[in-house]
């Protein structure tokens, strides 16, 4: 479905995406994960076009993701850090990016129910805590039905209901068949989330295993437990 | 681009300095044409309030109000809308609203006071001033992610069109005043949109005498329809190429 070839991305003198190339398949729940600093967030602002490659082509459906946007139609994307225009509302956000996106079907509002949002819709972006406003990225990444789903850190800020409430809506989302990208560094909450997964260092792809082969290969249950001694053996 | 259009120019209408500026400009003119007993001197000292204030609230507010859209741009930005569209929403809004708070603040007693071709003239050229430099507002904007040193960069240029190419110009004219350097500062005053309008103005005020044989010069060429459409042409390009240059740059930008 999207497809990532030789990807190479530099800042200044740091090479953060190294001849990077991925296949991300329909049904599939991939995290990415690595250090700090290793391009995840790069690798997924280059899917999302806000971050152009130096060279390199990524495809979404066969077609070049450069000089086009539809694309984006079927994308929600959830920001590590969630920016929002200070002075607006709740309310305000929600509907200026239902105005923009046109939705012809109708909207999962789910999480905006589970996350009790409607009851701040007066309140303004300036005045929410990070929780609060990652509750609203998370909402606006799945309001529109998209087929995939990118979230960077997703659960990052949120309190442990809402992280859990999240993850029941991931684990629903991924047996509707979407594709879903997450990075975290939090891995157990990967464990029963994941089918895939991908070790990004200095901007280069160390491994890109499914679960059930990393499972087989460490003989370990947990993923924490498997990616030390993958990356062990590796070493 | 229609619906960020729309969302842009609420944010600017809530954000009131445009309407602190509408009436500014307002007081300025009204006072302007009640304290000088004929409208040519209410037009000329107009004319020195309008060449300085108009650049200046156009290029700060502008370059401001970009850097304060960041997390606007960044929210549009992974949604399915080009990226042009945002930039030309947000350049089009912010060159609508401030032309909106000249034409009412500046228009209405310009058109009470004089209603002549003079009086045309400067709500052309005040628009035309205006759109340039939000235009150039946009290029400095870009240039650089660091708000204090974009908005200096703004002051810089501000500064250096309002002021300093004038005494540029004095400097070049005493210099080379035993050259023929007249019909060359024809091509130099186009370098600043600020001097050429007040040349255009001047010159339809008929004051152009005092300005010497430079001034015949001017009026020989600013005064003939051909020189006219050429400095149309010239005030179009100060509104096109830093707009469209800072567009290159922003459909580049990595955000």
């Amino acid at each position: 479905m999207i497809s990532i070839i030789k990807a190479r991305k530099q800042f200044s003198k740091l090479q953060v995406l190294d001849d990077v190339s991925i296949e991300f398949q329909r049904g599939e729940c991939i995290a990415l994960i690595g250090p700090n600093g290793c391009g995840k967030t790069t690798l997924i602002k280059s899917i999302l076009g806000m971050v152009i490659p130096d060279s390199g082509e990524i495809h979404f459906q066969g077609k070049a993701v450069l000089n086009d946007e539809t694309y984006r139609k079927q994308i929600g994307y959830m920001p590590q850090i969630g920016r929002y225009p200070q002075n607006m509302t709740i309310g305000q956000v929600i509907e200026m990016i239902c105005d923009i996106r046109k939705p012809n079907q109708s909207l999962d509002e789910e999480l905006l129910f589970k996350f009790d949002l409607r009851k701040l819709y007066h309140k303004k972006m300036s005045t929410l805590s990070g929780g609060t406003t990652q509750k609203v990225s998370a909402t606006l990444a799945f309001l529109f039905n998209p087929d995939v789903l990118i979230l960077d850190e997703p659960t990052a800020g949120l309190d442990p209901i809402s992280a859990e409430i999240l993850k029941a809506k991931i684990i629903r989302e991924k047996s509707n068949g979407k594709l879903i990208i997450i990075t975290s560094h939090i891995l157990s909450e990967l464990d029963d989330l994941i089918t895939a997964l991908i070790y990004m260092q200095d901007g280069k792809i160390i491994f890109h295993k499914t679960m059930e082969a990393i499972r087989q290969e460490s003989g370990e249950q947990r993923i924490s437990k498997a990616l030390a001694q993958i990356l062990q053996k590796q070493a | 681009m229609n619906r960020i259009i729309k969302f842009i120019l609420l944010d600017i209408v809530k954000n009131k300095v445009v309407l602190l500026y509408t009436i500014l400009l307002a007081a300025f003119s009204w006072s302007a044409f009640g304290l000088e007993d004929n409208s040519t001197k209410g037009i000329l000292t107009l004319l020195n309030i309008i060449l300085l204030t108009v650049p200046l609230v156009a290029i700060l507010f502008a370059t401001i109000y970009i850097y304060n859209s960041a997390e606007f741009i960044e929210l549009l930005l992974g949604q399915p809308i080009k990226r042009s569209k945002i930039w030309c929403a947000l350049f089009l809004s912010l060159c609508f609203s401030l032309l909106f708070a000249f034409l009412i603040g500046a228009g209405i007693p310009i058109l009470i006071y004089a209603p002549n071709d003079v009086g045309l003239m400067m709500l052309i050229l005040g628009s035309f001033i205006t759109v340039i430099f939000v235009s150039i507002a946009f290029l400095s904007a870009i240039a650089t992610r660091d708000k204090a040193k974009g908005i200096g960069i703004s002051m810089m240029l501000w500064l250096y069109f309002a002021l300093l190419f004038d005494g540029l110009i004095l400097f070049l004219t005493f210099q080379f005043s035993e050259y023929p350097i007249e019909k060359m500062m024809i091509g130099v005053s186009m370098l600043s949109p600020i001097d050429m309008a007040r040349i255009m103005i001047l010159l339809k005020l008929d004051v152009s005498a005092m300005m010497g044989y430079t001034g015949a010069v001017f009026k020989e060429f600013f005064g003939t329809v051909l020189g006219t459409i050429v400095s149309i042409a010239i005030l179009f390009l100060w509104m096109w190429i830093p707009f469209f240059w800072s567009l290159f740059k922003f459909k580049h930008k990595d955000l």
